[in-house]
């Protein structure tokens, strides 16, 4: 069994932001997945995804790793197994 | 492959334990247009689905796992303090018995998810109007489950599940008409 995590707000402000970049980009990649030319829409593709990388950046420094096998940065020790997990915050 | 990001797409609370709330949420879990399902259903057709809409049936199967990382969170977080008596008097009994506070892959009624909820019958029409269709019966799962919760925090995220739905609805049939315009154009030549 696990606890329930109370982490401090600035973890629910940061990671709300990242959750609402990173809809912006679930978004626009199935609208992209069928409207391949739309110019405009790809702008704000890069726009948001270079916006979503600062904001992990920022989040992963104070909170730790978000994503694995490479995709971040580790820290010593190794507290990507660290919890908490999304479904325990 | 796949990366696991540590987050949820959108955020879960919930206001109370709730294990009756619970239960009638396992059916978007490992019921028939649940989202299990529907994972399973769109990262499968790929293989054999015309190259114009691969992406899309990809990046929408992608993110039913992620839909279905919310719906697992609201079971636990509803069951996770529930006594076992608590479990019984939400007609959960049969389940805990069996599972424990274990979640499982079955429907409301308890029963277990199967294969045969989902199909791939190699016609690519026949495919993504299966999907629209799967889309669309989950919407309206969405719908019944909001109609008789009344955990406000529980609902926004159940909204906005539902409101994917739609959209991937609409994607569905763009890519519907994008294999009607390639059919077309084949047959000038």
């Amino acid at each position: 069994m696990t606890q329930q995590k109370q982490m401090p707000d600035s973890y629910y402000q940061l990671l709300e932001q990242i959750q609402a970049v990173d809809f912006v980009l679930v978004e626009l990649t199935l609208y992209l997945d069928t409207h391949p030319d739309d110019l405009d829409a790809i702008k704000q593709f890069n726009q948001a995804a270079y916006e979503s990388r600062q904001l992990k950046n920022t989040f992963e420094k104070q909170f730790g790793p978000l994503m694995q096998f490479g995709q971040s940065f580790s820290n010593y020790p190794w507290d990507w197994k660290e919890a908490p997990w999304p479904w325990q915050v | 492959m796949w990366y696991y990001e540590k987050k949820l797409q959108y955020p879960v609370k919930v206001s109370e334990c709730n294990p009756r709330l619970a239960k009638y949420l396992i059916e978007q879990y490992g019921g028939a247009d649940g989202e299990l399902s529907a994972a399973l259903r769109y990262l499968n057709q790929r293989y054999t689905i015309p190259d114009k809409v691969v992406g899309l049936l990809n990046d929408i199967g992608t993110e039913e796992f992620a839909h279905l990382e919310m719906i697992a969170t609201m079971i636990y977080k509803l069951t996770k303090d529930a006594t076992p008596e608590q479990l019984v008097e939400a007609g959960l009994g049969p389940h805990f018995v069996n599972h424990d506070h274990a979640l499982y892959y079955q429907n409301a009624a308890g029963s277990p998810w199967t294969a045969t909820y989902i199909q791939a019958k190699g016609d690519p029409i026949a495919d993504l109007y299966e999907d629209i269709a799967a889309e669309e019966k989950a919407r309206a799962t969405y719908q019944w489950i909001i109609d008789i919760s009344d955990d406000p925090w529980i609902n926004d995220s159940l909204k906005f599940l539902r409101e994917r739905e739609i959209v991937h609805s609409q994607r569905f049939h763009e890519a519907v008409e994008i294999l009607k315009e390639e059919r077309d154009r084949k047959k000038v030549f």
